[in-house]
């Protein structure tokens, strides 16, 4: 419940992408990616503290406007990916190795 | 959202190769389930809640609970912010909530005449009409006319009252209580209130209308 506070009192460029209130997700990925990151964050595998000071961090190091930020969601999975690796809840050969088979199609489903 | 499996074309091939972004959202979708740190429809949850919890039924609630308990009722007059906040719905950027009361003698409705602005935590997504530029500009002119079409007759007695909402205001609507629902416990109230009534563009349900 104060997970989702948090989330949605985000404001500025770390703000999520709405629409008269209605999260904006341009492709299903980002629901994804957006669904990922919260599911643990429930879950309590990281603090949310961890995961918002990572995605201001993102948004940050490509300027800021007032508002949502630009490709909202490539910053927020890359937040998601850093705090994965920094946590060791991944490894990054793992995570190279997961992403060549998708990319070659060698995978495809997730589960 | 009907089953987990919506995203991920039934059993199949994907004809077109996976962009960069897409291979690696997968990637650590697949890895995390594996790892068992996510369940198979755990985003899913996620994404239908965040689409669905903050809608109509969070205004419905503070209608019903401002009926029943008259402390609650003043504080959300007067500081209609902090008193939807009380009840865990918040979600607001900034923006200042006002909740505007029914009575015998007044009836309220809202409006954005500049472009859509809407108390969305509250109400959820606004209706196609609010945003339609005949009803921006014709219910400040004509708003008993407006009113009528929508099937809202008011007696020329009670004065009606328009307020254009603001990126930094946004105005709810508390509809009055429907006669015959004394006792009625809140839960049940809940149901009564609808978007439109919370817009001011109808009345609270009756009981028997109820379904």
């Amino acid at each position: 419940m104060d997970i989702d506070r948090n989330i949605t009192a985000m404001e500025g460029t770390s703000a999520l992408p709405r629409k008269n209130g209605e999260l904006i997700f341009a492709m299903p990925w980002e629901g994804r990616a957006f669904g990922m990151a919260i599911a643990l964050l429930r879950e309590g595998m990281y603090p949310w503290q961890e995961f918002q000071t990572r995605l201001v961090a993102q948004i940050n190091a490509t300027g800021c406007e007032p508002g949502p930020a630009p490709d909202y969601y490539e910053h927020w999975l890359a937040a998601f990916e850093q705090l994965l690796l920094e946590q060791g809840i991944m490894t990054c050969q793992e995570f190279e190795r997961r992403k060549a088979e998708f990319a070659s199609g060698e995978r495809e489903e997730v589960f | 959202m009907s089953d987990e499996h919506d995203q991920h074309d039934h059993h199949g091939h994907h004809p077109a190769p996976l962009s960069e972004v897409e291979a690696r959202v997968r990637a650590l979708e697949s890895l995390l389930l594996e790892k068992g740190l996510l369940t198979p429809d755990a985003v899913d949850t996620v994404i239908a809640a965040y689409e669905r919890d903050i809608g109509p039924l969070n205004g419905a609630k503070v209608v019903a609970r401002a009926w029943v308990d008259s402390e609650y009722k003043k504080r959300l007059l007067a500081e209609g912010t902090s008193a939807i906040a009380e009840l865990g719905f918040g979600g607001m950027q900034g923006e200042h909530m006002v909740v505007v009361e029914n009575t015998p003698t007044t009836h309220n409705v809202i409006v954005c005449t500049l472009c859509s602005c809407y108390p969305w935590p509250v109400l959820g997504l606004p209706p196609t009409w609010y945003k339609s530029p005949p009803y921006r500009s014709r219910v400040v002119m004509e708003p008993r006319k407006v009113l009528e079409e929508f099937g809202l007759s008011l007696d020329e007695s009670i004065e009606v009252r328009v307020w254009d909402s603001s990126a930094e205001l946004r105005y709810m609507v508390l509809p009055e209580r429907p006669a015959g629902t004394e006792g009625m416990p809140e839960e049940e109230l809940v149901q009564l209130v609808t978007r439109d009534s919370m817009i001011g563009v109808a009345q609270a349900k009756s009981p028997g209308a109820a379904s």
